[in-house]
């Protein structure tokens, strides 16, 4: 009964979301103030029908109800709690229904919070994200129904696919799809602004927290994908170039373009068009990531099962919404003018630089995921563009990028003087080469790359900490640090998030530069050096779990005689889905993983193991943390609150 | 800067399917062995390198690869090898060739036209002049650091 009931929500949340696009949209061109203020019960109105829904979807995968197509699909009922729950977004069916929930919990947000937003803007933006919904429902409902029964249910489900049972990869999607969706919110909010034809200040900064919230989730949601495929793919890779990661890693590029060029629209109410732009290319690119990921058009590893009808209805949804966009857009941006002019060297420059380079960076991965399709439909070619090529096209733009970071943070805004800027960076620049000359000395690879990257990892961290000391100002050390504390958050934000990718790129460098493999056969009792560490494989035995088949390896792990650990890794077979899995032992370090995989039994007797260890792995997603913790601090900027609007008009904006 | 991406180049991301009794016993030939298998696709796959993937066409393509290797064939020779036979979609890197050029010269090509696009939408809007004289800005700079 309960499905039935969450069905029914569902189609009345698409009569809702048809009501949230028209009243509104219409009620702001005409001025009829009634209408407008239909918007917001539409939109909290539209969640709530939502939630419902995707609680009905849930009690269903709870209680395994099998007579429902996907529940049966993707689910079993020996499988652990956690992962019934998941099992809810693990699917296309179910993954749609969140995607489509949180859209109109973004719309609920601004229906909420958004009191201090001019009657017409806020109508504008809640019908352009009702019309979203409309749009998505539609095709949630008409090609992708979570809510289908089955005439006879069967007595038992065909089980998740085992490599999504995971409490890394159960929690993955829903923060993705919040960055994702959350770029739907800075998009209403930019085809409102056209609509409108007034790009502000005030816009600026109700754009930049919807914006922060996105591309805050969607680092958290790529770490935990990333950190997910180190540890269960058994070899320890963390980034694939695959067409679906690199799905979620354009709206994260374009997004953080978005950030920055949102502060300059805040600041100095320059470079609106061109923020606009983002705005419509960040969700663009979530759109994009969506029709790749659902229609199977390119092949990847994780891409759900696929659909060429579903493809085409995304793409005319991608079209539409692209489309109607950019043609508002094109016709529009003229009229937004610019209200300051800035010099060559400043800090709008180096932010613009900063633009250039991100939106590079994601065309890079663009064409790259796309080259394949054009390639065989355009020159009839058949080719793959794999992670040799995103290597080397992508990094040189994450290097320069890097470079001149710090520089920029540090300029002043409107005109600046190179040499008076660079005057408190050259003791780090000088450290920062010093770093690399000690890391090119003492290792014995001779690589390039691990002295880059501690050079610009040293060079962004203390890069941040100089942008920090000098926003402190002069004078003693009490009043510095009185100064300090009342720094806005933003600033604190902003070194932070800074200082993350910093510690990102050294983790990346280390552990491709200086990684320790080792891979061989061996008996229970045999002990070896991997590195500076000696491995014993002490025992192999099998047991059984809820839902799998286990061999589980003991192998110690010493250095220097003295025993450091234990570690447990395991090989498991599930068979309901008939699939093995790899669960790799990783004994986490600040400055290095051992990472040990046991493998298959011999013919001649013995196990395979693999044995690798990794040098400041753990440095990649630390980063990603710290990148997500300064966009916290962003967030809860006095200025930026979410409900700051009102009070900000209330008070004379503060010079800067 | 085409230092910097030669150098980049050699990142390749290490394997991990390669089984023991596939290796090869001389470290120098295995470590060029497992640079192929990073660039040579699995052509049964779905976008994973034969270095990568579990597969059984990848394991008989990585025992190729190490066959080619011992009879003394060079790293291009072994690619040729198999782009002969299953088409340059084999390479998990395409040749900088025809119209791949299109795919390698795209973002740089880009890059310089967004730098010149901005730059020469900086030049057609001067800063306007504040009207202040040199003196005033520099007592103005100092206010502004105290």
């Amino acid at each position: 009964m309960i499905t039935e009931l969450g069905h029914f929500a569902l189609i009345l949340a698409l009569c809702v979301a048809a009501v949230q696009t028209v009243l509104p949209i219409w009620g702001a061109h005409k001025g009829w103030r009634g209408w407008m203020a239909m918007a917001e019960p539409a939109a909290l109105a539209q969640f709530l029908l939502l939630l419902f829904s995707f609680f009905a979807l849930m009690v269903a995968f709870i209680g395994s109800d099998f007579s429902l197509q996907i529940v049966w699909a993707n689910s079993h009922t020996d499988k652990p709690m956690i992962y019934k729950i998941s099992g809810v977004w693990g699917n296309h069916e179910g993954s749609m229904l969140l995607w489509v929930t949180i859209l109109a919990l973004f719309g609920a947000l601004v229906a909420v919070f958004g009191t201090g937003l001019r009657d017409s803007l806020k109508a504008r933006v809640l019908g352009v994200q009702g019309s979203l919904g409309v749009a998505f429902l539609a095709f949630l409902i008409f090609t992708s129904n979570p809510f289908l029964r089955l005439e006879i249910p069967p007595f038992n489900g065909q089980d998740l696919n085992p490599l999504l049972q995971d409490p890394g990869l159960a929690f993955h999607p829903p923060f993705l799809y919040i960055g994702y969706v959350g770029l739907s919110m800075s998009f209403s909010f930019a085809v409102a602004a056209l609509i409108e034809g007034r790009v502000d200040a005030a816009w600026a900064r109700w754009v930049r927290p919807w914006t922060l919230l996105a591309w805050l989730n969607l680092t958290i949601g790529i770490a935990l994908g990333s950190w997910w495929a180190y540890y269960e793919l058994g070899w320890g890779g963390f980034w694939f170039w695959d067409p679906v990661e690199n799905a979620s890693f354009m709206p994260w590029l374009i997004s953080a373009a978005l950030l920055h060029s949102a502060i300059v629209v805040e600041k100095r109410e320059t470079l609106k068009s061109w923020t606009i732009l983002l705005a419509i290319l960040a969700f663009g690119f979530t759109l994009i990531g969506a029709f790749i990921v659902r229609s199977g058009i390119l092949t990847s590893v994780h891409a759900f099962a696929s659909d060429p009808e579903r493809g085409q209805l995304l793409l005319y949804i991608t079209g539409f919404f692209m489309g109607g966009a950019l043609l508002l857009f094109a016709l529009r941006a003229t009229a937004l003018e610019s209200r300051s002019a800035f010099a060559f060297v400043s800090r709008e420059s180096a932010l613009v630089l900063n633009n250039i380079l991100l939106a590079v960076a994601a065309f890079v991965v663009f064409i790259g995921t796309l080259w394949p399709l054009i390639a065989e439909l355009a020159f009839d070619r058949r080719i793959s563009v794999g992670p040799p090529f995103f290597d080397a096209a992508f990094s040189p733009f994450m290097v320069a990028l890097a470079a001149i970071l710090p520089i920029g943070a540090i300029l002043p805004w409107k005109r600046a003087k190179l040499d008076r800027a660079m005057r408190p960076l050259w003791p780090i620049l000088a450290l920062a080469i010093a770093v690399a000359a000690l890391v090119w000395a003492i290792q014995t690879e001779r690589s390039a790359l691990a002295p880059l990257c501690a050079a610009l990892g040293t060079w962004l961290v203390l890069g941040a900490a100089v942008d920090l000391i000098q926003r402190t100002g002069r004078g003693v050390l009490a009043d510095r640090l009185r100064r300090f504390v009342r720094l806005p958050r933003a600033d604190l934000g902003k070194a932070i998030a800074h200082a993350g990718f910093g510690i990102t790129i050294i983790g990346i460098g280390a552990l491709i530069a200086w990684e320790v493999r080792d891979i061989r056969v061996a008996q229970v009792g045999d002990s070896w050096d991997v590195g500076a560490y000696t491995i014993t494989l002490s025992d192999v035995r099998r047991f059984e779990g809820p839902n799998y088949i286990s061999t589980m390896a003991d192998i110690e792990i010493s250095r220097g005689g003295r025993m450091l650990t234990t570690l447990s890794p395991e090989k498991r077979f599930y068979p309901v889905a008939g699939m093995p899995t790899t669960e790799a032992a990783i004994a986490n370090g600040v400055f290095r993983d051992i990472y040990v995989v046991i493998g298959d039994p011999q013919p001649g007797g013995g196990w395979a193991v693999r044995a690798f260890v990794k040098p400041f792995a753990n440095w990649i997603w630390a980063g990603a943390i710290v990148m997500g913790i300064g966009g916290l601090f962003s967030l809860f900027d006095r200025r930026l609150r979410i409900a700051a609007g009102a009070r900000a008009r209330a008070t004379a904006v503060p010079a800067e | 800067m085409t230092r910097l991406a030669l150098l980049l180049l050699l990142w390749a991301t290490p394997l991990a399917a390669v089984e023991p009794g596939e290796m090869l016993s001389d470290p120098v030939l295995e470590e060029r062995a497992q640079a192929l298998d990073n660039a040579l696709r699995c052509v049964q796959c779905q976008s994973e390198s034969i270095a990568s993937s579990n597969a059984e066409w990848s394991r008989d393509a990585r025992l190729k690869v190490r066959e080619l290797i011992v009879a003394g064939e060079s790293d291009a020779d072994i690619k040729a090898y198999f782009v002969d036979r299953f088409g340059e979609y084999v390479l998990m890197q395409p040749d900088a060739k025809g119209v791949n050029l299109i795919l390698w010269i795209a973002a740089p090509a880009m890059l310089l036209a967004g730098i010149a696009i901005a730059a020469t939408a900086l030049r057609r809007r001067p800063l306007p002049d504040d009207g202040l004289s040199d003196a005033e800005k520099a007592r103005i700079a100092e206010i502004l650091e105290e």
